[in-house]
């Protein structure tokens, strides 16, 4: 379980903070969304949880232990996190990437006697074992996001982080990855997901919080956090909520302005 | 597909070992094989065991050093910056231990080995310099490569006009012993120098291979190797500092040999190596061998002058660069 309270992170120390006082939590076993406009706090959060930016006030709970307490590679064993932006200059194989997920527990010289399972168990999960031998620069969007989730897996963590994992996918990889995700929270992980996809994430995630100029306007079921009226004020457009036929799930329409 | 394949290592040590033959064959006299062999083992006349154990013996030791130095040095910064055009130059340390030479020239020193430490030093400042700004910019920018790049590309240029302000007010012997300097050179080597720069380069080395995995994570981004466990200014400083260290310690020797820095990591990634333990030793081998062989075009093209080492090294380097270039695309 991972659970924010309170914390506050500001760039610059006149500046309005770009998280201002945000709690929620993030349980096991189920994805919680995180959700809102652009600069709303969200890729912040996820740098303050990695430990890029400094907490000015609140605190990140892991499981109970407190995040600041934690050495880096420590933090990388318990929660694993796949950030929005990656690079990949200098591309290694496939293979080899999803091994670095095993950097956490490297000691000095030599790796860990675990690394080969793990790393085999990670590529099963995620369903790249056909891809191992291909390198990072040469994967279409879905394959890529696929990798780094294995390389993610690897790492063995119980919480795992993902930062806008379906920017540039199409529907079927998509949805691909959602149900990959969803069966890793049905697992026992407890999954935070970074998006800008309500409609698709209020089909798989328990939890949806929603983020305004850094403060949390809604949290709870998706079904109670789709309002149209929450939504309108947060996102500032005309908006309209209805339920879809097949699945029951809201289903969020913005209007043309007139 | 296996990375850097074990051929590939015998065949680059292989190759650095041919080099170092030539290194010791080739030269104003073209000395035999066989009589080479005999002299490093201290037999045939005295002449050519002069010119084999003291003269050229400490010659190859010291480019093979300069080489591999740098090309770790290149290996490791690409890696750090995620920028394919970083060299160990690029960092200042060139402009830095050019000002720490021209100064101590200007103030007397003519003995090129006398130059060492100078040279060092003023690599050091520049390196330190470069830091500081790069530390001084706002906590957003101070991650962010880039900003180190740029640190250290403008205190290069301050460098440099500190260089031609101490040159214009010079003598024409002075200038021109500074400008042969500038230009590199593994003439004066000698095996005291090459012993005292092999302790230290191998464990600059073996930190830097140490390193290796902090900058394949490294490599992904700030965030991705956060997110991996990696204390990311700590180990971005630590493999500057040493990469800084390396490169420092070949300007001190050998004056500025270019490109090296920036084509050998490229070369031994297009042989397949992709982590950076791998590419970094492989780099090492790579860069002694085209160090080396540099030196023997630069002491055999024109007898019975001698090339600038560095203008060697750029004319070898650039179009084998383009060749690699054009075969891995």
């Amino acid at each position: 379980m991972i659970a924010f309270e309170r914390v506050t992170v500001r760039y610059r120390a006149r500046e309005a903070p770009a998280v201002d006082g945000a709690s929620f939590t993030c349980a096991n076993g189920e994805i919680t969304a995180l959700v809102g406009p652009n600069g709303s706090g969200k890729s912040t959060l996820v740098r303050a949880l990695l430990g890029r930016e400094p907490l000015a006030a609140g605190r990140i709970l892991m499981d109970g232990t407190e995040r600041a307490s934690l050495e880096q590679l420590e933090f990388a064993r318990r929660v694993a996190v796949v950030p929005q932006r990656e690079e990949t200059v200098f591309p290694l194989l496939v293979r080899e990437y999803v091994a670095l997920g095993r950097y956490p527990y490297s000691r000095g010289l030599t790796g860990s006697p675990g690394d080969a399972a793990a790393v085999e168990r990670a590529v099963a999960r995620a369903e790249v074992d056909a891809l191992l031998d291909r390198r990072t620069d040469e994967l279409s969007g879905g394959e890529w996001q696929r990798v780094r989730i294995a390389r993610a897996l690897a790492q063995e963590a119980g919480m795992l982080v993902l930062d806008e994992p379906t920017t540039f996918l199409d529907i079927a990889h998509e949805m691909a990855l959602l149900e990959l995700v969803h069966s890793l929270a049905a697992g026992g992980m407890a999954v935070l997901m970074v998006s800008h996809q309500l409609n698709l994430v209020a089909r798989f995630a328990a939890r949806m919080v929603l983020l305004s100029r850094g403060k949390v306007m809604a949290d709870g079921p998706p079904s109670k956090v789709m309002d149209a009226g929450t939504l309108e004020a947060v996102y500032d457009w005309p908006i309209v909520i209805s339920r879809d036929a097949a699945s029951g799930a809201p289903v969020l329409l913005p209007l043309r302005k007139r | 597909m296996i990375e850097a394949r074990s051929w590939h290592w015998i065949a680059a040590l292989a190759l650095l070992l041919l080099a170092a033959v030539a290194g010791l064959v080739f030269g104003v006299t073209n000395i035999p094989v066989g009589d080479t062999l005999r002299a490093l083992a201290g037999d045939g006349d005295d002449t050519t065991v002069t010119i084999i154990r003291t003269l050229r013996g400490p010659r190859v030791a010291l480019a093979a050093l300069v080489g591999a130095a740098l090309a770790m040095s290149g290996a490791a910064l690409q890696g750090v910056l995620r920028n394919s055009l970083a060299e160990p130059y690029l960092l200042g340390v060139s402009g830095g231990a050019a000002v720490g030479a021209v100064l101590a020239f200007g103030m007397g020193m003519q003995h090129s080995g006398s130059l060492a430490i100078p040279a060092f030093a003023g690599a050091i400042a520049a390196v330190a310099a470069a830091l500081l700004v790069a530390r001084a910019a706002g906590r957003s920018a101070r991650g962010d490569p880039r900003t180190l790049l740029m640190a250290g590309v403008i205190i290069g240029a301050f460098a440099n006009a500190v260089i031609m302000v101490a040159l214009a007010n010079s003598t024409a012997d002075t200038l021109r012993g500074s400008l042969w300097w500038m230009m590199g050179s593994v003439a004066d080597a000698s095996w005291f120098g090459a012993l005292w720069l092999a302790v230290y380069v191998g464990l600059a080395g073996m930190a830097l291979l140490r390193l290796a995995p902090e900058i394949d994570v490294l490599a992904l981004g700030e965030d991705a190797a956060a997110a991996l466990g990696s204390n990311v200014e700590r180990a971005t400083r630590r493999i500057f500092l040493v990469s800084a260290l390396l490169a420092g310690a070949t300007v001190a020797a050998a004056g500025l040999v270019g490109f090296v820095g920036l084509i050998v990591p490229h070369i031994v990634r297009a042989f397949g190596a992709r982590r950076h333990r791998p590419l970094i030793g492989g780099s090492a081998l790579v860069g002694g061998t085209l160090v080396i062989l540099a030196d023997v075009v630069a002491r055999t093209a024109l007898p019975p002058a001698e090339l600038p080492l560095g203008a060697v090294t750029a004319l070898i380097g650039v179009p084998f660069f383009l060749y690699q270039l054009g075969r891995t695309r």
